[in-house]
């Protein structure tokens, strides 16, 4: 029964420091951001480094508790984006309540994302993984091949929308308010996207995530993860949980689109392509598969840190490449894991010894 | 009316009739043993009787529930659990969430009760630590209970399995070598808890192995498989002194 | 006629994809892995002809030759540093390194030859073919192209069920650990596959750059994973599903192009993966696969 305890303590605790990790860095840019000294250059990253840790955490709920890879991430941030800004931009005049606009836009760009992962993950139900990685790559070019040539446009009679920019002119009455403007995006979508608002966002899709390892349905879904046959023949749902999971994530990429779209005066579907989602694959490989602190810290490091230190902006890129490959070797090779055990092992020992030495009581 | 009844059970891969014409009754409370050389087919026959493979032809039923041709979740439901020859563990799980999720559909809350940690959440994981640790004590693995499953030494990963598999409260438990890679005093205490599992859990045990002396030790009953056909049926002792069955393991 | 022009090229361009879609396979077959940075040999194959050609002045057939060993050095190399310490590994950490080697040669590329693109002259001539009184016109590429993927594809298909070597081949993808059993040499038979698979990348970028002359560093990333929905369509892990999985792409690809959208092209090769998957996942002539329990 003690340990049994000492392990819900230590669940409880890590996510204690997670949260705790949150409130600090929450109240410090706040402080910061109030008193009026943060730097424009600092300012201006509030909301993106939000936006990108929520896309990170919910990617690691695909990657490190689903186990599967997700490389169309991205995608669903665009859905989120275009859906809402889209809405925005119709119910502008009609809903005045900006917090109230930006509340529905919020749930309009995450149930259209989480709509569309909820689709793209049944044709893959029920094959390997390396499949989903796969579907939603040309899921990701898809959604962008079909935004870069849709025109959207509302004028009095109604809502106008075409595949070309001379069907469109042509259906599309001259005093009429463009919405989509083909590869150009969206334009002039109300910016509503506060840090606060971000931020509140943020904690949200870090609590959900935790919660949702810590209980029943997640330990279903890494059952899933560790084991398929074995999580089949206990009794485990497989499609279930894995439906389950991807729509929750693709929800929360959805809620990240969607301040992306309300932090710009203008975006296209161009900023949401493959590289997007590796840039995101990235943060959750180095904060750590299954770690959903690490991802959000990742994120806000590998995030700033290039934006601050423009010169090592040429030699990024490649950097996150070799990143990738190293960090994947070192923690699945066989012998460097050994080696790794054996270091730590020796490493405590060593500490052991000192404790002892000192007539510490261990 | 027998607990398990198998009928004419076969399954064909590409041609091979990996098994064919298996029948089999098991009355409730009995511990029966499953042997025969490798690939005689035995593991097959677990993974028809669990629903990883579809049979080809035959039916098995489960208290007069027809089973054959159900996936393994609804087969799992109506009852049949079992441990793996390779051990199948969540391994970067804890020992008590293996045993946990073995009580999967025995105790329930939905997602959104877990996410939004509803009072449901807390009194249904307190009943699922308490049940999980009370199997966890049957094994003697109570002090094991937050290692990563993979940490575990061998003979206890077996034991882990086990358990997991009783958490799903079965009618039938399917052991496939439950001895295998164990030591002579490892072994010895197995057969001890199997006894157990059959006395306490009033459970229906069928296993696989090759181990003669827990097979002579512990089961009542054989049967007897080579090349995917029954070659011999009924009381231990008898069995394992029919002389076609010595030669089927020992060659001519 | 429009129509016959729109296949004729529809072929030309899916034998690429089916040079392509070979590599993808034959690596899946036998390491039973998804090699992402495949897309991202041609890429480099292509580099290395412009160069040989460009700056060292060589025969287009030397140049072939040229860009030929070195993406085969450069697939063996990718083999033995990124993917063989992960043989034991989880698939997903296999896919992530994959990725990572991806994004390694396009960034490569990028820091060396900078990332506008180059016109990559045709390494065959750029005369062209008049039939029908001019209603069609078929280039010198288009000709080369077909001709050359059916010779590699010909000369494939005696080399696995002919050699011992390909024959090893095809015991290390039915049965890893029997193959090991029999005295197959399994890491040295994975090696032969990156080096082949990586070959026909290379002579898959000639070709492709000569038909399409826009070479930049990720020239080779859409080809590729087009390849691979290729891979999918024929059954992955099937030599000839392969080959029918990438022509038929081709010419899905091209006829959307004249006939419904060009900027639609794509998201209909797409369509049809993510269809496939629903309805047939094991493509045309692909297998079952039963995992062991």
């Amino acid at each position: 029964m003690f340990k049994q305890k000492k392990s819900i303590a230590k669940a409880t605790k890590n996510n204690f420091i997670t949260y705790g990790i949150l409130a600090v860095m929450f109240a410090g840019s706040l402080i910061w951001l109030e008193s009026g000294a943060m730097p424009r250059q600092f300012t201006k990253l509030l909301v993106p480094l939000c936006t990108y840790s929520i896309a990170a955490v919910s990617l690691n709920l695909v990657v490190g508790v689903l186990g599967d890879l997700s490389l169309g991430h991205a995608g669903f941030m665009c859905i989120g984006a275009y859906s809402s800004a889209v809405f925005t931009n119709i119910f502008a005049d009609v809903i005045t309540n900006d917090l109230l606009r930006f509340f529905i836009a919020l749930l309009v760009g995450g149930i259209f994302a989480a709509v569309f992962g909820f689709l793209i993950c049944i044709p893959v139900l029920r094959l390997k993984g390396d499949y989903l990685a796969i579907v939603t790559l040309a899921f990701g070019e898809i959604i962008k091949n079909i935004f870069n040539i849709v025109y959207l446009g509302i004028d009095k009679s109604g809502l106008k929308i075409a595949i070309n920019s001379s069907k469109y002119t042509e259906i599309m009455s001259a005093d009429g308010k463009t919405i989509i403007n083909g590869a150009m995006g969206i334009t002039g979508t109300s910016r509503d996207s506060t840090f606060i608002i971000a931020f509140v966002i943020l904690f949200i899709t870090v609590a959900v995530s935790l919660n949702l390892i810590n209980s029943r349905t997640g330990r279903a879904v890494m059952a899933v993860r560790d084991d398929r046959i074995a999580a089949q023949t206990i009794g485990i749902n497989i499609p279930k949980y894995k439906l389950l999971v991807f729509t929750i994530a693709s929800f929360f990429a959805g809620l990240a689109g969607v301040l992306y779209a309300h932090n710009l005066n203008s975006f296209s579907a161009g900023a949401f392509d493959y590289n997007a989602s590796i840039l995101i694959l990235v943060y959750v490989v180095l904060g750590g598969i299954g770690n959903i602190r690490g991802s959000f810290i990742a994120a806000i490091i590998l995030y700033a840190l290039p934006e601050i230190l423009r010169s090592v902006g040429e030699y990024r890129m490649l950097f996150y490449a070799i990143l990738l490959i190293v960090m994947m070797i070192v923690n699945n090779n066989d012998t460097i894991i050994d080696m790794r055990k054996k270091l730590v092992a020796k490493l405590k020992k060593n500490k052991h010894k000192t404790t002892a030495n000192e007539g510490g009581d261990i | 009316m027998a607990l398990l009844e198998v009928k004419n059970l076969g399954i064909v891969f590409g041609g091979l009739h990996a098994v064919e014409g298996f029948n089999l009754t098991l009355e409730k409370g009995s511990l029966y043993g499953l042997i025969g050389p490798n690939g005689a087919g035995k593991t097959t026959i677990f993974n028809l009787l669990t629903g990883v493979y579809k049979p080809t032809s035959g039916t098995f039923t489960l208290d007069g529930v027809k089973l054959a041709g159900k996936n393994p979740v609804e087969i799992s439901k109506a009852g049949i659990a079992r441990t793996f020859q390779n051990i199948r563990l969540f391994k970067n799980l804890s020992v008590l969430d293996n045993v946990k999720l073995g009580l999967h559909n025995q105790m329930k809350y939905s997602t959104a009760e877990g996410i939004l940690r509803l009072p449901r959440f807390f009194s249904t994981e307190k009943k699922m630590n308490e049940k999980a640790m009370e199997l966890l004590k049957v094994f003697d693995l109570e002090n094991e209970a937050t290692t990563l499953a993979d940490n575990l030494p061998y003979g206890k990963q077996r034991k882990l399995e086990i358990a997991r598999a009783l958490a799903t409260n079965p009618k039938l438990l399917l052991l496939d070598e439950p001895a295998a890679g164990m030591n002579p005093s490892e072994t010895q205490e197995l057969m001890d808890t199997i006894r157990f599992v059959r006395d306490e859990f009033d459970m229906t045990i069928l296993l696989i192995e090759h181990d003669m002396k827990l097979v002579s030790g512990i089961c009542e009953e054989v049967t007897v498989l080579n090349f995917g056909q029954e070659l011999a049926q009924g009381k231990t002792s008898d069995v394992l002194n029919n002389p076609e069955v010595i030669k089927a393991y020992l060659g001519d | 006629m429009e129509f016959l022009s729109a296949i004729i090229a529809g072929i030309s361009l899916g034998s690429i994809y089916a040079l392509i879609a070979l590599g993808y396979t034959m690596v899946y077959g036998i390491a039973k892995m998804l090699n992402f940075a495949h897309g991202d040999v041609i890429m480099v194959g292509a580099f290395m002809m412009f160069i040989a050609l460009t700056k060292m002045g060589l025969h287009p057939i030397l140049c072939i030759i040229f860009g030929t060993v070195i993406c085969t050095i450069l697939g063996v190399v990718i083999e033995k540093l990124a993917y063989k310490p992960l043989r034991k590994a989880t698939s997903l950490a296999v896919l992530i390194t994959a990725i990572g080697v991806s994004y390694f040669l396009q960034n490569s590329a990028q820091l060396i030859f900078g990332a506008g693109s180059k016109t990559f002259t045709s390494l065959f001539g750029s005369g062209n073919i008049s039939l029908f009184d001019g209603q069609i016109i078929i280039s010198h590429n288009t000709i080369v192209t077909i001709c050359v993927s059916v010779i590699i594809m010909i000369g494939l298909t005696l080399f696995i069920n002919k050699t011992k070597t390909g024959r090893a081949m095809l015991a290390v993808s039915e049965d890893k650990g029997a193959a090991q059993l029999m005295g197959i040499n399994v890491n040295k038979t994975i090696s032969i596959t990156f080096a082949i698979g990586s070959a026909l990348a290379a002579i898959a970028g000639a070709l492709l750059c000569s038909s399409y002359p826009i070479l930049s560093p990720t020239t080779g990333a859409m080809p590729g994973i087009k390849a691979f929905t290729a891979a999918v369509l024929g059954g992955i892990g099937s030599i000839p599903g392969a080959m029918i999985g990438g022509i038929l792409l081709g010419v899905i690809e091209n006829i959307s192009k004249v006939y419904i959208s060009t900027q639609l092209s794509d998201a209909i090769v797409f369509g049809i993966l993510i269809i496939i998957l629903l309805v047939k996942p094991t493509g045309i002539l692909g297998k079952k696969m039963n995992e062991k329990v």
